[in-house]
Order: C-alpha cells, then sequence, then structure tokens
C-alpha cells in the first residue's frame, strides 16, 4: 500500500476517486479549491468534471447526475453553500438514485472568507448527515464513508473540512479502489423528482425518522470515538480533536475523551459518556453544536453533568482554536497550573527590545492590471463624491491605502446591485462597482441585468484578468478552457454586456493610464448604466517583461510614485531620497512611469 | 521529532520547500504533518508553514516556542516568527529584505539591518545567507527555497541529508525547472559548507 505526502484537499479527492465519483463539480473558493483540482489532475477517464459557474449551477448539475444514478461530488467554501442552499434544501427532500457528497469548506478564523459560519448548522438546517473529519487521512476514508452513507440513505450528504484539515498534509496511506457500478441512469419514477407540498411532508416525516437511525448507527461509526475514564470528559471534534490528545499526551489525570465526527450527534454514544461525570468540556470550532448537543442530552435525560466551552465562557466562540489555547483550556478544566512559558520572557530580556516587523497584510502584486484601472478611475474621478463598491475577489485588496478604492464589499456579486441601491438614496453621487470577470460570470450578471430593466444609475467596471485570481488561476467561462484543460467555447465579456443593450460601454488596457483615464471620463460625462471592462492578464499568469528602474539622478524623490500606487516593489532607495525599484519583484508594467512628474523612471514594457 | 515553521512573504515559494522537505523526510521513512497559508495571504502578505517530522504526530500545528528549526525568507518574518523558536532552535534567515507598502507609504522604514542585528543578539544557532549572491548565483530570486533546502540540510538541521533532498527535488520538481533547482540546491549546501553557523549570540 503506497504512503503519499497528501494535502488535506488533495486527499478528499483521492477519496472520492475511492470509492468511484465518477461526476464533480464545484466552484473555486479557499479553503477548498485543491480538490477539485486534483480530481482534475488524475485525468481519469471515468470521471466527468468540471468548474461551473457559480455553486448553485455546480450542485445542480451534480444533482442531476446523482438522480441517474451517478456517484457525484460538489466542492465550495462554506458562504459557496449559502449560494447553493436553494438547491440543496430541496434535494434533501426529494433524494438521489445514485449519492451526492457536498464537500464544503469552513474556514475559523476566518484567514480567507466572509463569515464564520458552520456548516455543521446548514446540516442541522437542512437536515443533512454531515462528516467532520479531523485529518487528512481521516478525510481520505470519509470520502468513501460519506459517499456510502449518501447512497445507503438515497439522500445528499455534506462532507465538512475545515482549513486546518484542508491545508494541512501528512503522510497518507492510500487504499485500493472500491468496488463501483456503472449509473443506472435516470428513472422518471411517477414524479418523484418533482418537488411538491404533499410529497415533502411526506419526505419530511421520512427524514426525521432516517435521522433517528442515522444518530443510532453513528454511534457504532469508527470515526466518533469514547475512551478514558473517571469523572471529568472532554468533548471534541474537528481539529481540535487532535489538540486535545496532544494537551493530554503528557497528563496523568483521569478523564473520557469523546471525539465527534458526525451529525447528526450519536447520542447512545454520548450517554455512555456522560455517565457518571460531573463535568464536561467541548473543544470546537464555530458553533457551538457538539456542545449543544451534550446540554440537550442531559436536559432530555435529566443528567447532572455541568457542561463546559462557548456557552460557559470556557471556550473561545470566534476565531480558530489554536494548541496552545486549548492545551491551557484542557489543563485548567483538569485543575492542573498553566505550562511554562518564562523562559522567553527571559531570554528576550538578554537580547533587548525585539524590533517590530513591518505589517504585512495582503497587497495586489507588482504588476498587477487592477492597480491600473483602480488608479484610473481614481485619477479620473478627481474630488467628485463617488462611492465605490466592490466584490470579492483579488480586487478587494484595492481597499488599501494608497489606492482606498473599496468603499464597501459584502458577497458574490452584490458590488453592483448594492451601488443601484445606494444610488437611488443618493442620486447625486458617482455610484462605481468593481467586479472580476470570474465573478461577473458567477453573480454579477444578473446584477447587470437588473441595472438594464431598472434603468440604474452606475458605473460598472468589469476587471478582466482572463483568470479566477484569487484562489490560484482557475478557468472560468470567458477563457475557452475547462477545468480539465480541454478547449471550450469562450463567452465573450464585451460581447455579452453588449447583448443587454448597454450603449456606453468601453473596452480599454489596465495597463494604458492615458486611454484608462479616457474611457472612464467619458462615463463621467453621461447618466445611466456604463460599463467599462479593463483588460489586463493577471501577473502571476503572464509574467510580464523586464524590470523597470529609477534613474536615481533624475529622481526628485518626490515620492509620488509611493504615496499613490502602493506597489510592492517601490520603496525608497538607501540614501532615503530617491525612490527605488526592487528588480526582483518589478515586472515592468510602467504604472509608476507613467505617472512620474520628471520621467525618471525607465525600462519595463510588455514584450510584444 | 522535529518542529520546523517556515516563514516568508506571500509568493516566496515557502510552499514548495515544506512540500519538499515532507517529501523527504517521507522518502526516509517518518511521519509528516504539517499546515500551509494559503489564500489571501499569498498575496504578498506573511505566511507561514508548519512541518512536523517524526512519529505518532498529532497536531498539524506547533505551539509557541515548539519549533527546533526556523527557515525563513525574510528578516522581518524571521523576527515575527521568533515567538516560534524554542530555546536552543536554530534558524536559518535570507537577509534580503522585502519591502512592505506599509512601510512605503511612510509607516516608518522597514529597517531589516536592526532585525538582523537583533536575531544575531537573541539566536544562539543562526546561519545567515546572503541574499544577493545567493539570487546572482540562482539566476533570480524562483529557487531561494530551494538554496534555502540545500542549506538546511547540508548544514545537519535536517533529519535528511542534501542527496536526500536531492531525491525529493527529482521526484517533485518537473523536469524543465530541474537544472535551475539542483543548481540552487547545490550552491545552499556550499554555503552550508564554508560558513559554520554563526554562534555569536547567547
Amino acid at each position: 500500500m503506497e504512503r503519499r505526502l497528501l494535502m488535506g484537499n488533495e486527499a478528499i479527492a483521492l477519496g472520492a476517486v475511492r470509492a468511484g465519483v465518477t461526476c464533480v463539480t464545484g466552484y473555486p473558493g479557499t479553503p477548498s479549491t485543491e480538490i477539485l483540482e486534483t480530481v482534475a489532475r488524475q485525468k481519469d477517464g471515468r470521471i466527468y468534471v468540471e468548474w461551473s459557474v457559480n455553486e448553485k449551477s455546480a450542485l445542480e448539475v451534480a444533482a442531476g447526475a446523482a438522480c441517474a444514478g451517478a456517484r457525484a461530488m460538489v466542492t465550495m467554501k462554506q458562504v459557496g453553500l449559502n449560494v447553493a442552499s436553494d438547491p440543496l434544501m430541496s434535494l434533501n427532500y426529494v433524494g438521489v438514485r445514485g449519492a451526492l457528497v457536498v464537500v464544503v469548506a469552513d474556514d475559523p478564523g476566518p484567514i480567507s472568507s466572509q463569515t464564520e459560519q458552520d456548516s455543521r448548522h446548514f446540516g442541522l438546517f437542512a437536515k443533512l448527515a454531515v462528516f467532520d473529519p479531523s485529518t487528512p487521512e481521516e478525510a481520505y476514508l470519509m470520502a468513501a464513508d460519506a459517499f456510502a452513507c449518501s447512497e445507503a440513505q438515497g439522500r445528499p450528504v455534506l462532507l465538512r473540512p475545515t482549513t486546518r484539515v484542508c491545508h494541512s498534509y501528512a503522510s497518507v496511506t492510500l487504499l485500493d479502489e472500491l468496488p463501483r457500478r456503472a449509473p443506472e441512469g435516470f428513472h422518471k419514477d411517477g414524479g418523484r423528482w418533482v418537488i411538491f407540498p404533499r410529497l415533502s411532508y411526506q419526505n419530511h416525516l421520512k427524514i426525521e425518522s432516517e435521522l433517528r437511525a442515522l444518530s443510532d448507527a453513528f454511534s457504532a461509526y469508527p470515526h466518533n470515538a469514547l475512551t478514558g475514564r473517571g469523572r471529568l470528559g472532554i468533548a471534541a471534534g474537528g481539529v481540535s480533536y487532535p489538540y486535545v490528545r496532544e494537551a493530554l499526551a503528557d497528563i496523568q489525570v483521569d478523564c473520557k475523551l469523546l471525539k465527534v465526527s458526525t451529525v447528526p450527534f450519536p447520542e447512545a454514544l454520548g450517554l455512555s459518556f456522560l455517565e457518571g461525570l460531573d463535568e464536561v468540556l467541548v473543544a470546537e470550532e464555530l458553533d457551538p453544536v457538539i456542545e449543544d448537543a451534550l446540554l440537550r442530552l442531559c436536559g432530555r435525560r435529566g443528567l447532572r453533568a455541568v457542561v463546559r466551552g462557548k456557552g460557559t465562557g470556557d471556550m473561545p466562540n470566534a476565531g480558530e482554536n489554536t494548541v496552545a489555547g486549548v492545551r491551557l483550556a484542557v489543563r485548567r478544566f483538569l485543575g492542573l497550573p498553566a505550562p511554562e512559558g518564562g523562559e522567553a520572557a527571559k531570554a528576550d530580556g538578554e537580547a533587548g527590545e525585539a524590533p517590530s516587523p513591518p505589517a504585512r497584510p495582503p497587497v495586489l502584486c507588482a504588476g498587477c492590471p487592477h492597480r491600473g484601472a483602480f488608479f484610473a478611475v481614481k485619477e479620473a474621478v478627481g474630488r467628485r463624491r463617488a462611492v465605490y463598491s466592490g466584490d470579492i475577489g483579488c480586487y478587494t485588496l484595492g481597499n488599501a491605502p494608497p489606492l482606498d478604492m473599496v468603499d464597501t464589499c459584502l458577497c458574490m456579486g452584490a458590488g453592483l446591485t448594492m451601488a443601484q441601491g445606494l444610488g437611488r438614496v443618493e442620486p447625486d453621487t458617482l455610484h462605481f462597482a468593481f467586479i472580476g470577470d470570474s465573478t461577473f460570470f458567477h453573480t454579477g450578471l444578473p446584477g447587470l441585468v437588473n441595472a438594464v430593466y431598472n434603468g440604474a444609475d452606475v458605473i460598472l467596471c468589469i476587471l478582466d484578468n482572463g483568470t479566477t485570481a484569487m484562489t490560484g488561476h482557475q478557468p472560468h467561462p470567458g477563457i475557452g478552457r475547462t477545468a480539465s484543460g480541454a478547449a471550450a467555447p469562450r463567452v465573450d465579456i464585451h460581447a455579452l454586456v453588449s447583448s443587454l443593450g448597454v450603449t456606453a460601454l468601453a473596452r480599454v488596457d489596465a495597463f494604458d493610464l492615458p486611454a484608462a483615464k479616457r474611457a472612464v471620463a467619458a462615463a463621467l460625462g453621461t447618466r445611466g448604466v456604463r460599463v467599462i471592462l479593463f483588460e489586463g492578464p493577471c501577473i502571476a499568469v503572464d509574467r510580464g517583461g523586464a524590470p523597470c528602474a529609477v534613474d536615481g539622478d533624475a529622481c526628485t524623490g518626490c515620492g509620488r510614485c509611493l504615496r499613490q500606487l502602493g506597489c510592492p516593489a517601490l520603496a525608497r532607495a538607501a540614501d532615503g531620497r530617491a525612490a527605488w525599484i526592487d528588480p526582483v519583484l518589478c515586472t515592468g508594467c510602467r504604472l509608476c512611469a507613467a505617472l512620474c512628474p520628471v520621467s525618471a523612471i525607465g525600462g519595463g514594457g510588455r514584450p510584444c | 521529532m522535529l518542529n520546523l515553521i517556515i516563514t516568508g512573504v506571500g509568493g516566496q515559494g515557502t510552499v514548495l520547500l515544506s512540500r519538499l522537505i515532507g517529501q523527504a523526510a517521507l522518502d526516509k521513512g517518518f511521519d509528516i504533518r504539517g499546515s500551509e497559508t494559503i489564500g489571501m495571504a499569498q498575496r504578498g502578505g506573511s505566511v507561514v508553514s508548519h512541518v512536523r517530522i517524526g512519529a505518532d504526530i498529532l497536531s498539524p500545528l506547533i505551539p509557541p516556542r515548539g519549533a527546533g528549526l526556523i527557515i525563513a525568507f525574510e528578516p522581518g518574518e524571521a523576527v515575527r516568527a521568533l515567538p516560534f523558536l524554542a530555546t536552543r532552535g536554530a534558524m536559518v534567515v535570507f537577509d534580503r529584505p522585502v519591502n512592505a507598502v506599509t512601510s512605503a507609504l511612510g509607516g516608518g522604514a522597514y529597517d531589516a539591518a536592526a532585525m538582523l542585528t537583533y536575531l544575531r543578539a537573541r539566536v544562539g544557532r543562526l546561519t545567515v545567507v546572503d541574499g544577493a549572491r545567493t539570487i546572482a548565483a540562482c539566476g533570480g530570486a524562483k529557487a531561494i527555497n530551494v538554496a534555502l533546502l540545500g542549506v538546511a540540510a547540508a548544514g545537519g538541521l535536517l533529519p535528511f541529508d542534501r542527496a536526500e533532498a536531492e531525491r525529493a527535488l527529482r521526484a517533485r520538481i518537473p523536469a524543465r525547472l530541474l537544472d535551475i533547482n539542483l543548481r540552487a540546491l547545490d550552491f545552499g549546501a556550499a554555503l552550508a559548507a564554508e560558513a559554520p553557523r554563526e554562534r555569536d549570540g547567547p
């Protein structure tokens, strides 16, 4: 059996392949993206893989395949499940014939997300089984369990890893492929697939009884486990479980340990755990799902155990858990002193005060075309009052100084529609919306139709860098390539916008500052729906050309380039006066050269 | 067990280094567990990889004061990661700073020399890698991750040697990029041989 170094997301992908998945769809989103990419890289002729236009479409495509008897999987991040929630809620009532595993990656922290929502609660809300792995090895095995569960139940199932499972890695033992069979195909089944109120009532009754049976089955599930003894107990799920085990490794105090990896909660196992306990500590991230299940069980059975966790302030109710934080909480719960930590402070004292490293938030890359687009709009608008509605993608980073060009950011596609609402209240303000190419296809398009139909007064800037950049350069409908790398029809954004009847439509090179400013100025002179398509390739895909360089004698040290662009390649030279361009970072976009008042910046330029 | 922190600025190639180290350790029969920073921070933000090599490893993250080795691609990030370093831990630091936009905007110049001075005073087992020479020798900044792998492997800081590092490189790096990376590995190994670790700290 082969042992391979795998990231959690790769493990989930290979686990699904092992389980005989034949249709995989998804929309990129950190921390879920590498799952679908890994399946696509297998070049397994038995598996259909697509990046869908958004999560709702992805789930519906996968649902169709599952209704035709396939083992299907759809991948997304937690906020993607909000987009896909409409089909998911209904699909559970209708059911599937094959299997549908919805992989939804949660992001405690959050590290790269808008919310800290807990998809286990989505499982409870939608009345779905949820598998919650604590390591990449477990995620590999659970992928197969999730397919088996979905097929046995005839209902979709959630597999919910979190960032520290998705983006952690481990040596995983790969197992033989499981038996597979060809999808049966679609049977019409006299209306089974058509959701109607009467059918939903009957199915609701069935779902509730199935969930009770699942809770019993999950009490015997190997990834739910009870160990230890004593009058104190710790319950944990997800990556908090290994944190707890690490904290307990060098402790000689009797303690029960309950590992919970599923929704519905394994009640019988939970009762064995609670039996004879005085106090319980629950370690889990995001919502108190295990904690609430234990409290409910205590209430229903009249048990006297005190349940400590988020509700009692013993564990944090926001952000991700840490090894050190869990260790401290576990030791406190067991009545042990805090771990030693004094040595570090002593050593620091000897070496003097630590200098502060520079704050280093994420920034638009050197040579990013979005910087050109933002700067052109900023210059053209000047002192007029304007509100800049942003969206989700690399260009959200346009919020940082000195660009400061993102006033709102809510969710995928919201920039353009929020701008319309802002305009209904402040008609004399300029309302801009910025959206990337992939996000435009995802949920931007309905907002544009809404603007045209309702006669909004907005300027939409579509920042087309020819890729889905933030998540690592996935293809989308505007690129002409599929997730598998095959050629695909290319949906032309310019033609699409034009077809909606938008006549104030310009297309400019994001790196051509004078032309871009002229296009914005022209848009400022009219009203209604105006669209500017800024084109320029993502610098991480198209590496640009030779770096620019500052002529130290010509540079007056005015600092205009430094103050206005926020380019990471720009700094002061060692003499503290002239500007300096880091040749390692600069890609020669020449945006700084275009605004230098004394033409002190040379070189660069894009290869033709 | 070796607990290793790799830190740098998004885009410098820290993730590949952690994968190469993991691969070489796996090939030697160790268990591996670790965690990456993947997401927004990869756009020029601070990134940290945790790598744990040994047997029966539980958590993918290393607690504060838990790292026996830190490999830092940048002096400021080295200082930021210092709370992870164990009392007698070792550090390899690439001395070429990456400027921060926040500094360029006037929020205080970024004084990389002060970072290195502090590291020299604070870290007993410190290896400072000459960034300018490395970039010149490796034909750019793309392969500094592999040069640092060479420094650490040849310097006896990892549970495998230079030849074993090379095997991982050959297994993980696409053929067209192999030559430049093998050169970087050799350059790093040569650096480790020519410059014994600085021991002017406590």
